[in-house]
């Protein structure tokens, strides 16, 4: 009798820890299916690259700016600079000796991601779009092709700024020389500031900065992308130190947002 | 002795499963809390408080006045603002700081997320009891400011944030979607615009506006942009078209029903509308805003929250000044499918308060919580979009129903198209709607959205959308969201038979008890009986 409530009473322990052991999964699991689906959300359409590479026609940078928006491109470029890396999606910023790529929301794990220092050449396959004025690659797969490696030297565009050509140039590595830093806004109590958190100043340390400079009588307004940048870099914290009226050298990448909205990765004050 | 021995040894046992039970019930878990008898204020506390707001400044400056003004009246409460600019942002932030117990004490949040972190036990705080509590409570008698009751917020506002049969959250502001029209665009292709906008209606003159010259340019506005149509959110679209065809999306206990054959249909009509020119979305195109106020955007959905984008005179604008074009601007509802009983999606943030070990703190969380129902803080922050203060207090006060009567006065607080929009809501106030929550509901409305995306994208892209197209368009939706392995539940829902395992694992529990104390009586009789025998023979 006792070795047989001893017997049930384990069996009782062991179909305890059975069955516990599958609910607990299970709600693990879906809190983080649940995260993992918000985050992902805009990449499966039915008609996603197959990331199959056989028989693609890779096209030159010329032959890509004359393909129509929404048609399938293939591309080969270089990795210049990586901005960012989430459930298994990556935004990269790319570039040959003819022009350059932003290439959003690419497939990529997280090990591929690691493997895309800047100069790596990668095959990217996707649909060329446009989105408020940026011209890029969405629903993109890649693969990273071996041999030559390739890091651009940045042009100097600040005569460019203000034209029509200036776009012409959209996502390449730039630099822009001689700028004077202007106020970005005000500070609760009304003093001129020389940078915000956020377009209107609404946010804080982390999130994206916002600085105006001139050029002549133009004034233009450069983002610090905090993906892209975050606020352990030299050059957001380079940015919260600017000061009015000092005079600083700039590069980054020709982002576009309803305008020229350059991405700037480094500032030097030179006066 | 040996009986001790025997007895000690089942309660070891007995202890061991108890013990293994609950730890399987998880490692992370918390106490329950309840309401202190008194609130300590003789310690000091921090609590943070991760906020979102619309990348607008005046409602930064609101929550650090709130925050300010708060620590005057508890000087023992020190709070500290996290600011978001998406929901989407701080629902993986909690989520990520849930397993390690960091959440914040007090969050904005949406219903779906709560019903997230509600997977974890203790996680949220139910607030039925603080609510009611009759010191620290809704408007109780130790509260130091002057808080709404329970009866003064909007009762379809509490509803929406009760899950389970309890109060996980208390509404904050609430909003609706809006559809902002270049009136003087369709009163230039020879239509009028009505009161209710039906679908067909905005179709057809989507359609019209479509129209291009030889060189490419559209004939409506002499541009070579024009997207007729443009919705910000699409899963609301998709939702909000169901839920008007009475067609199927979810049960309330969380039954996956958004793949039917109004889908299917919807989505063939966005997707003929699409290749006319018609429509498109945020995803692909860009915000509303930008193409409505350059002149490039005949209908433009987005939240009444996002009004103090729309328009010529718009307060808030992403584009140059030269682009700028000069049009009438009329605020109605979202398009309908029967204009005589609109549905339109409920929407906007709530504010839920995450368990500690310290009920202290989590009192002080809760004060600070209710404090934001104040109508300091509500009319204040209402005044920053087209939202509505969530309770009544707020919305009849004087100082409300003059802002609500100078419409138009300036483009800056008053402007006209975002009191337009706030007025919309509160005229609409019945006709609005949720969606089910559970566990899952949150991917189920992403995938809502994902069908109008994809289909939108594929159509530009030049594929067809036929059945075969849309039946692997819902196969990889429901893979890429999990929808399959969501599990429906919900609090008084009939959960349907017990799985085999658990009926086995009881079955087998209750015949050892049984088998136990037939055991322990048998014993005790035995005894009985041997003591009387020896009595009887002493």
């Amino acid at each position: 009798m006792k070795k047989l409530l001893s017997l049930l009473l384990a069996l009782g322990v062991v179909c305890s820890l059975a069955g516990c052991a599958g609910s607990n999964d299970g709600s693990q699991s879906d809190a983080s299916q649940s995260s993992s689906a918000s985050a992902s959300g805009s990449q499966t359409d039915g008609s996603q690259a197959d990331g199959s590479q056989t028989d693609v026609q890779v096209m030159s940078y010329e032959e890509y700016m004359a393909a129509e928006l929404d048609a399938q491109v293939t591309i080969e470029a270089y990795v210049q600079a990586k901005q960012s890396w989430w459930e298994d999606k990556a935004t990269v910023y790319a570039q040959d000796e003819d022009g350059a790529y932003f290439l959003y929301n690419m497939v990529c794990s997280q090990e591929d991601y690691d493997k895309l220092v800047p100069g790596t050449c990668i095959r990217v396959t996707g649909y060329k779009t446009e989105w408020s004025g940026e011209v890029e690659i969405i629903d993109g797969t890649f693969e990273i092709v071996e041999g030559d490696t390739f890091v651009a030297e940045p042009l100097d565009v600040t005569s460019l700024l203000g034209t029509e050509e200036l776009i012409n140039h959209q996502n390449q590595l730039v630099d822009f020389k001689g700028l004077t830093v202007v106020a970005a806004g005000q500070d609760d109590a009304g003093n001129d500031v020389p940078f915000l958190y956020n377009w209107d100043g609404s946010g804080t340390q982390g999130d994206d900065l916002y600085f105006n400079v001139s050029v002549g009588d133009q004034t233009y307004t450069f983002t610090v992308e905090s993906y892209l940048c975050d606020s352990s870099t030299e050059v957001y914290k380079a940015v919260e130190a600017l000061e009015i009226g000092q005079v600083i050298d700039a590069q980054g990448f020709l982002y576009w947002y309803e305008g020229v909205n350059p991405h700037i990765t480094s500032i030097t004050v030179v006066e | 002795m040996r009986s001790v021995r025997r007895i000690l040894a089942v309660a070891c046992l007995l202890a061991a499963v108890l013990g293994l039970l609950a730890g399987c019930h998880g490692r992370q878990e918390q106490a329950a809390f309840s309401v202190p008898e008194e609130f300590d204020e003789s310690r000091s506390y921090e609590i943070t408080f991760w906020a979102k707001n619309d990348t607008n400044k005046s409602q930064t400056d609101i929550y650090k006045k709130a925050i300010e003004d708060f620590q005057a009246l508890y000087p023992n409460i020190t709070v500290t603002l996290r600011l978001y600019t998406n929901y989407g942002d701080i629902y993986n932030d909690v989520i990520t700081n849930i397993s390690t117990q960091t959440t914040p004490n007090v969050c904005i949040t949406y219903p779906d997320h709560i019903a997230t972190y509600l997977t974890g036990d203790n996680v949220v705080v139910p607030l039925d009891e603080l609510m009611a509590d009759e010191r620290y409570g809704l408007g109780g008698s130790e509260v130091r400011f002057d808080a709404p009751s329970q009866e003064e917020i909007v009762p379809q506002f509490l509803e929406e944030c009760r899950l389970g049969g309890h109060y996980y959250a208390l509404p904050y502001m609430r909003s609706t979607e809006a559809c902002y029209v270049n009136k003087t665009y369709v009163e230039a292709l020879g239509y009028e615009l009505p009161e209710v906008l039906t679908w067909d209606f905005v179709w057809e003159v989507s359609r019209a506006a479509a129209e291009q010259n030889a060189d490419g340019t559209y004939v409506l506005n002499g541009q070579q942009v024009m997207i007729p149509f443009l919705y910000k959110s699409t899963d609301n679209m998709m939702i909000q078209m169901l839920k008007q065809k009475d067609a199927g999306y979810s049960t309330q206990t969380g039954v996956i029903q958004l793949f039917n054959d109004t889908t299917t249909q919807l989505l063939k009509t966005i997707g003929e509308n699409t290749a006319s020119g018609a429509f498109s979305t945020f995803k692909i195109s860009g915000y509303p805003a930008n193409f409505l106020n350059a002149g490039q955007c005949v209908f433009a959905v987005d939240s009444t929250a996002g009004s103090t984008w729309m328009g010529s005179d718009a307060p808030l604008m992403d584009i140059a000044e030269e682009e700028i074009a000069q049009f009438e601007t009329a605020v109605l509802p979202v398009p309908q499918f029967d204009p005589d009983t609109p549905q339109m999606i409920s929407q906007g943030p709530s504010v839920c308060i995450f368990n500690k070990e310290d009920p202290q703190e989590v009192l002080a969380s809760w004060l600070f919580t209710q404090y934001l129902l104040t109508n300091e803080v509500q009319i204040a922050y209402s005044q920053t979009e087209g939202y509505v203060p969530v309770t009544t207090k707020a919305q009849e006060s004087p100082e409300y129903q003059d802002y609500l009567s100078r419409a138009g006065e300036d483009n800056d607080t008053y402007y006209e198209v975002k009191l337009q929009a706030v007025q919309l809501l509160l005229d609409h106030m019945d006709d609005t709607f949720i969606t089910p929550v559970f566990n899952g509901s949150a991917s189920l409305r992403d995938a809502a959205g994902q069908l109008i995306e994809g289909v939108t994208k594929a159509v530009r892209r030049g594929q067809t959308v036929d059945d075969a197209f849309l039946e692997t368009l819902y196969s990889d939706t429901q893979a890429l969201y999990h929808l399959d392995s969501i599990s429906p539940s919900g609090g008084e829902a009939d959960l349907g038979p017990l799985p085999g395992t658990a009926v086995a694992l009881l079955v087998g529990l209750a015949v050892a008890w049984i088998l136990i104390l037939g055991y322990l009586a048998l014993q005790w009789r035995q005894g009985r009986k041997k003591r009387a025998h020896l009595h009887k023979n002493g």
